[in-house]
């Protein structure tokens, strides 16, 4: 047994020299070189400042921008607090926090067309999910539009020029990513 | 359900067999000594390390030898990641100055890592310093990988070799497994994780403000790296909290798919490298589709129950599958998906919160767990878990037809029975005392997420998991001292307690001499004998598990039923 323990440290000490240290440190100067905008976190910058990550969500509240879904992440997209609700479907409270979000979103959405979209009214597993479906963008063009003086086809234009597809055609859901949306729609603006 | 769920599930399931054979065919040459194509570069490497280390690969094993060496190697590197715990703010690489853990956090995440669990009771991002997560967990990710699968290797030896003592050196299988399977797929992985999206960086958190003014913290790391291995050694243990659903950890549907087949890929190549070992590829083959029926009938349950969506809230008329606890970029299907095989393995990523899944759809990933994670399986862990299923089906087939029951030429005697059976009470008897004992205590419903039927899921969900050595959770639950002392001992005995009798039963195996095979001999790979498996898996399943069963999911799928919330 003694023998296997010094085999057992020595291996310990050089492996994690190896794998521990090396390979992190060799595969982040790779990924600096080949990847650098990924590897530093894929950050956003509108008029010179970074304003957020294009794969991180953020809580929108004003009605002139798109908002993302429900956030359970610290006080509501923070990552350093990721997560979802973990709540049960039989559980009360989610159910009345569902039943609390639906009216919200009516209300907020009082030209909105077509049937309350299920990832509006639900929170994300992450707490940061950067996407939303299109017909949650859809369902919130009227409101844009009103907010922001445009005509409702110009704002339909815009989310349909952001769709991005089932990758390779049937990979995951269709989505819009709600930074990248709403930063064009100021865009749009000026 | 639609046509793109299926297409998805069925070209992923499509790349794992054609990924299998090639995989399998060089494992084994990795395992068998022979030169691989990536001698020129990693030979070296590997003859230095032997030197540093003082290690002689030429010297055989016995079983118990074997075992003593996998062993130390695990009280060492237990020590080490509970020093590293503790001492972490001390130690460079902390840009946000993450203080140590106290005690029994890092007792719990040390034996978590160390047993290929990574059950968390903690939050990554806020808990753990980049030193810690490179070094420390990430370093166990690939070792704790490496040693499930030379275990496995030897388990295979035993039952290839006749009248032999040996089982191999535990030294040379570990250095082999992390040169020559675990390193090279992760160096390619992780850069292609990192062109997705995955950040791959030292800095600190990153303070920004968007459009509104919302302030919001980016966080950072060196996560691809990480991230590869802790899917391709099904690991499991999240960089952040939220594991896989992060988009941070995996932020398209191509990172989806990457780090599903990264969870598959080594299992399924070793059911390839068994039949290679054992000089009769059908065996392996055998094996593989009896993993594929319980995959695709696990896959279509939850894929079904989710995208049936919730009862309750389609009351409020909002209409779809369950999101709750999913994100939009991976829906309904790439959820179940992914938690099928996250628990078909003893990986334990999750990239949406099995708690918040119907009632049904929890129960799959907690069934899969039960039945002992052989679909695939745990690296290594996956395939000596299946041959107790085999050497308990051959004994029954055996009693049928009133023979000696023998495998590969190999009588199945008295003591590989004992041996067998030993191992496959460990899931039971770990996955239902504590569970049974902690609804007693205080301490064990203290922390509880939710109530009723959904809260005793959480319970036993906890110690499947950790018995199983999966580390994914209804995670409601949080942690406490009792919790994390108990779960602790689970991963320990769940992992070792496993271990050492299916390595004796290897042990006795090599000893045995050939018995030539005649016209009244089973044939082990039959379709026949591939629907006994399954029976004798299913049956031992839920014969043991539906009691506990009945009163977590089942139950709240009726109550959910009647419209009952709690």
């Amino acid at each position: 047994m003694k023998k296997h323990l010094v085999t057992a440290a020595l291996f310990t000490v050089f492996s994690v020299i190896a794998l521990g240290i090396v390979y992190p440190l060799v595969m982040t100067g790779i990924s600096m070189l080949v990847f650098p905008a990924q590897a530093n976190g894929s950050l956003v910058t509108a008029n010179g400042k970074v304003v957020g990550s294009r794969i991180i969500g953020q809580q929108w509240t004003k009605p002139q921008y798109f908002h993302g879904r429900l956030s359970a992440a610290g006080k509501g997209y923070d990552p350093t607090s990721t997560g979802g609700t973990n709540l049960a479907p039989t559980s009360k409270k989610l159910i009345d926090a569902t039943k609390a979000a639906v009216v919200a979103l009516k209300k907020e959405n009082p030209d909105a067309r077509g049937p309350v979209p299920m990832d509006l009214v639900t929170s994300s597993a992450s707490g940061i999910d950067p996407d939303i479906s299109v017909e949650a963008a859809y369902y919130q063009v009227p409101r844009i539009a009103k907010a922001r003086g445009l005509s409702s086809a110009a704002v339909y234009t815009l989310v349909d020029h952001h769709v991005q597809g089932r990758t390779l055609g049937f990979l995951g859901e269709p989505r819009v990513n709600v930074l990248e949306l709403n930063l064009s729609l100021d865009a749009a603006r000026s | 359900m639609n046509t793109y769920g299926w297409v998805q599930a069925a070209v992923f399931f499509g790349l794992v067999a054609l990924l299998a054979k090639p995989v399998g065919l060089y494992m084994s040459g990795v395992f068998q000594g022979e030169r691989t194509f990536l001698a020129p570069v990693f030979g070296p490497i590997e003859r230095g390390f032997y030197r540093l280390c003082r290690i002689d690969p030429d010297v055989e094993m016995s079983w118990v030898e074997y075992v003593m060496a996998v062993l130390a190697f695990g009280v060492v590197g237990l020590i080490y990641l509970y020093v590293l715990l503790r001492t972490q703010a001390w130690l460079p690489f902390n840009p946000q100055h993450f203080p140590n853990l106290s005690a029994d956090n890092a007792w719990n995440a040390s034996v978590s890592f160390l047993t290929n669990t990574n059950w968390q009771f903690y939050s990554g991002e806020s808990t753990m310093s980049y030193f810690t997560q490179m070094a420390g967990l990430a370093w166990h990710n690939f070792v704790s990988a490496a040693t499930g699968i030379a275990v496995a290797i030897a388990v295979v030896r035993g039952i290839a070799r006749t009248d032999k003592k040996t089982l191999g050196n535990f030294w040379v299988d570990l250095t082999r497994a992390t040169l020559y399977v675990l390193v090279p797929i992760s160096l390619v992985g992780a850069l292609v994780l990192v062109w997705q999206g995955v950040p791959q960086n030292f800095h600190a958190y990153h303070d920004v403000a968007s459009l509104e003014g919302f302030k919001q913290s980016i966080t950072g790391g060196p996560m691809a790296s990480q991230e590869i291995i802790k899917e391709l050694g099904t690991n499991g243990g999240g960089f952040v909290n939220a594991n896989s659903a992060s988009p941070n950890e995996n932020p398209t549907p191509l990172s989806n798919l990457i780090e599903m087949l990264a969870i598959f890929l080594i299992g399924a190549g070793l059911t390839y490298t068994y039949g290679r070992m054992v000089r009769d590829q059908r065996q392996g083959w055998a094996l593989f589709a009896a993993m594929s029926v319980l995959f695709v009938g696990g896959f279509a349950a939850s894929y079904a129950a989710e995208a049936a969506g919730n009862p309750l809230v389609h009351q409020l008329a909002v209409a779809g599958g369950n999101l709750e606890g999913k994100e939009q970029r991976f829906g309904v299907a790439a959820s179940a998906l992914f938690a099928t095989v996250t628990t078909d393995t003893s990986c334990g990523a999750v990239n949406a919160m099995h708690d918040s899944f119907m009632p049904l759809g929890g129960l799959v990933p907690l069934a899969n767990m039960q039945l002992g994670e052989i679909v695939f399986g745990g690296v290594g862990t996956g395939l000596y878990g299946m041959i107790v299923f085999v050497v308990l089906t051959v004994f029954i087939a055996g009693l049928m037809v009133g023979r000696t029951p023998e495998y590969l030429g190999k009588k199945i005697e008295r003591r590989e029975m004992q041996l067998a059976i030993l191992a496959a009470l460990v899931l039971p008897v770990l996955a239902l005392i504590p569970s049974a004992v902690s609804v007693l205590l205080k301490a064990g419903t203290a922390t509880l997420g939710n109530n009723g039927a959904h809260g005793f899921s959480e319970i036993l969900y906890m110690f499947a998991s950790t018995t199983e050595n999966n580390g994914s959770a209804f995670a409601g639950i949080g942690g406490n001292l009792y919790l994390n002392l108990v779960t602790g001992a689970v991963m320990l005995l769940g992992r070792y307690g496993f271990l050492i009798p299916i390595m004796a039963l290897a042990g006795s195996l090599a000893g045995k001499k050939s018995v030539p095979e005649t016209l009244g001999t089973f044939k082990t790979h039959s379709p026949i004998f591939v629907f006994l498996l399954l029976g004798v898996i299913v049956i031992v399943g839920l014969l043991t598990f539906v009691p506990a069963d009945a009163l977590g999911p089942i139950v709240e799928q009726l109550q959910l039923q009647q419209g009952k919330v709690f």
